[in-house]
């Protein structure tokens, strides 16, 4: 959801990590989805790194 | 005896493993408990505990690390049981509710194909690549997780300013989209004015203090920390000006930040400029800049009267205390009895801690941020929110324990004579953050009175009756145990100023220059 189409549309949630943040926005009403997060790669930051530069951001 | 136990691949959050640690601590025979990822931090964490075994030396950072002091071997087992139970719990409860949850966003994101933030709050070393992924995918970020390096921060803000997407963050812990909270955030409610914080816990306070007055929030955009200095540049202060500019339901702005650099200074003020609405600037320790098209204040406490007296056209010039006759009463019940000479701020917000150093330094001389100077009688800060504290371990806002053990450590300290403290209430705080600080004082104060000392405890409180903890209740736990509560930070700092030094009180109530 691009800036240009404003602040102001009605928030859905993807939470990554403590589960309390989840658990606040659902009491509030707003749809979320908790991932059940674990290290990538084993936790190895080396690898993490790799994956990173990976990513293609180029669109 | 030590026990201790390895799950390999089994990754919980901080807060569910605090949760875990506090309840083998309290069965029977245990003495200490741990329950930490298997960072190379968190091993030396273990093993300054006395904590570590030769099991424990095998876990690498993805790795669950359990271990147990008890009496003896029978409490041991129970105890690493009972964290088999609670851990295998945890597990099974999002699977009992329906189907598994997915693990990963692209996963997520088929279960929420119109999601449009992804809150991130995994540890720094992998919040980058998440935050990455979800901005690719066209989400605002929250980026709550610290020690995200800052070259990985000018990449990620320059990715979202590409995609015109909010990057709130790292180490963003508040922001307001919409009338939601996310993260540490105070129930206020919505109206009219905008804020960009560099600060979670300068945007609480503002937000509070505008809700004391009247006055609501529309958007509350975080921006990290890091954001004005030379390197990021203002990426994303910038663009939240300019997206609250153009939102309808913003009718002022207040930008709060510690000073910027002076390389993004002029940024800052172009913005400023740009946004075609009245603008708060509360940059703690900057002075107005020349020219300036905003209003700049001094404290978080005055961004907010200064931003309602812009929004309803009145004038407002700031005072150093709401109500100057009632602390007058309040300062000379203190006058008499002895009591160390120093303050000792033991702050859980970071930016109420810098607010703090920066109106003691000029009454008090030059603070002190670690451990006492012995004898000395300047002002001491500590921010329990630092990196340096929360290795490991929630932020004291969750996890009261770190400071309530360095209060009760200050009421044996024969220098201090004033306790300064800061309590922030809100989502995702503890639940009763004031009932632990003030079984705390209530301690530290006692134990000063045996050595024939007092000592005087100040605190404030960000919050309001909306939170979940309740403004009120809170408020009236600290009254009990004997601790003055000011209705602002700033005042609650220059309250403490005035007990150690009666000397300068007339000057800080601003009877005299």
């Amino acid at each position: 959801m691009s800036l240009d189409r404003g602040l102001g549309g009605p928030l859905r949630v993807i939470n990554l990590g403590l589960q309390v943040f989840a658990d606040d926005l659902r009491a509030a009403g707003v749809p979320v989805v908790q991932v059940d997060w674990r290290p990538p790669a084993g936790g190895d930051p080396a690898l993490v790194a790799l994956l990173a530069r990976l990513e293609d951001d180029e669109d | 005896m030590i026990g201790a136990e390895v799950w390999r691949s089994f990754y919980q959050d901080s807060v569910a493993l605090m949760r875990l640690a506090e309840s083998l601590r309290a069965l029977d025979g245990v003495e200490e408990a741990a329950a930490l990822m298997g960072t190379p931090a968190n091993m030396e964490i273990l093993a300054q505990a006395g904590l570590a075994t030769a099991e424990t030396a095998t876990a690498t950072p993805g790795d669950l690390v359990l271990a147990v002091r008890a009496t003896g071997e029978t409490a041991v087992r129970a105890a690493l049981a009972r964290a088999r139970e609670l851990l295998t719990e945890r597990r099974r409860a999002p699977a009992a509710a329906g189907r598994p949850a997915p693990r990963t966003l692209d996963a997520a994101l088929r279960e929420l194909p119109e999601a449009n933030v992804a809150m991130i709050s995994v540890p720094g070393a992998y919040a980058a690549l998440e935050a990455k992924r979800a901005l690719l995918r066209g989400l605002h970020v929250f980026l709550f997780s610290d020690n995200v390096p800052l070259a990985d921060e000018i990449e990620l803000k320059r990715l979202a300013r590409r995609k015109r997407l909010l990057c709130m963050g790292p180490d963003c812990g508040t922001a307001y989209l919409a009338g939601v909270p996310l993260g540490f955030a105070n129930v206020v409610p919505r109206g009219r004015v905008g804020l960009v914080a560099a600060s979670g816990t300068g945007l609480q306070a503002v937000a509070c203090h505008l809700a004391a007055l009247g006055e609501g929030v529309s958007h509350g955009i975080g921006v990290g920390g890091r954001d004005l200095s030379a390197e990021v540049g203002g990426a994303m202060t910038t663009l939240a000006l300019e997206a609250l500019g153009a939102d309808s339901s913003t009718s002022l702005v207040v930008v709060i930040s510690k000073p910027p650099a002076p390389e993004a200074l002029p940024a800052l003020e172009d913005a400023v400029t740009r946004v075609g609405k009245p603008v708060v600037v509360c940059c703690l320790g900057a002075a107005a800049p020349p020219g300036t098209h905003a209003r700049w204040v001094g404290t978080l406490a005055d961004a907010a009267p200064a931003a309602v007296a812009g929004l309803r056209g009145e004038t407002w010039t700031p005072r150093p205390f709401g109500d100057a006759a009632a602390v007058r009463a309040r300062l000379a019940a203190h006058a008499a009895g002895a009591r160390g000479r120093s303050v000792l701020g033991l702050y859980t917000g970071g930016t109420l801690a810098h607010e703090a150093t920066l109106l003691l330094e000029p009454l008090l001389g030059r603070a002190v941020h670690g451990p006492g100077a012995g004898g000395d009688a300047a002002p001491r800060i500590i921010d329990l929110g630092d990196d340096e504290f929360t290795r490991g371990r929630p932020h004291p806002m969750i996890d009261p324990g770190a400071r309530a053990a360095r209060v009760r450590e200050a009421g044996r300290d024969r220098e201090v004579g004033v306790l300064l403290l800061d309590l922030v209430l809100g989502r995702a705080a503890h639940p009763d953050p004031a009932g632990p600080l003030a079984a705390a004082v209530a301690e530290a104060r006692r134990a000063a009175h045996a050595d024939g000392r007092s000592l005087v405890a100040v605190a404030s409180v960000v919050g309001t009756a909306a939170d979940p903890q309740g403004l009120d209740g809170q408020v009236k736990t600290l009254l009990a145990a004997g601790i003055e509560v000011l209705p602002t930070n700033a005042e609650a700092a220059r309250f403490a100023a005035a007990v150690a030094r009666p000397d300068l009180a007339p000057r800080i109530l601003g009877d005299r220059p």
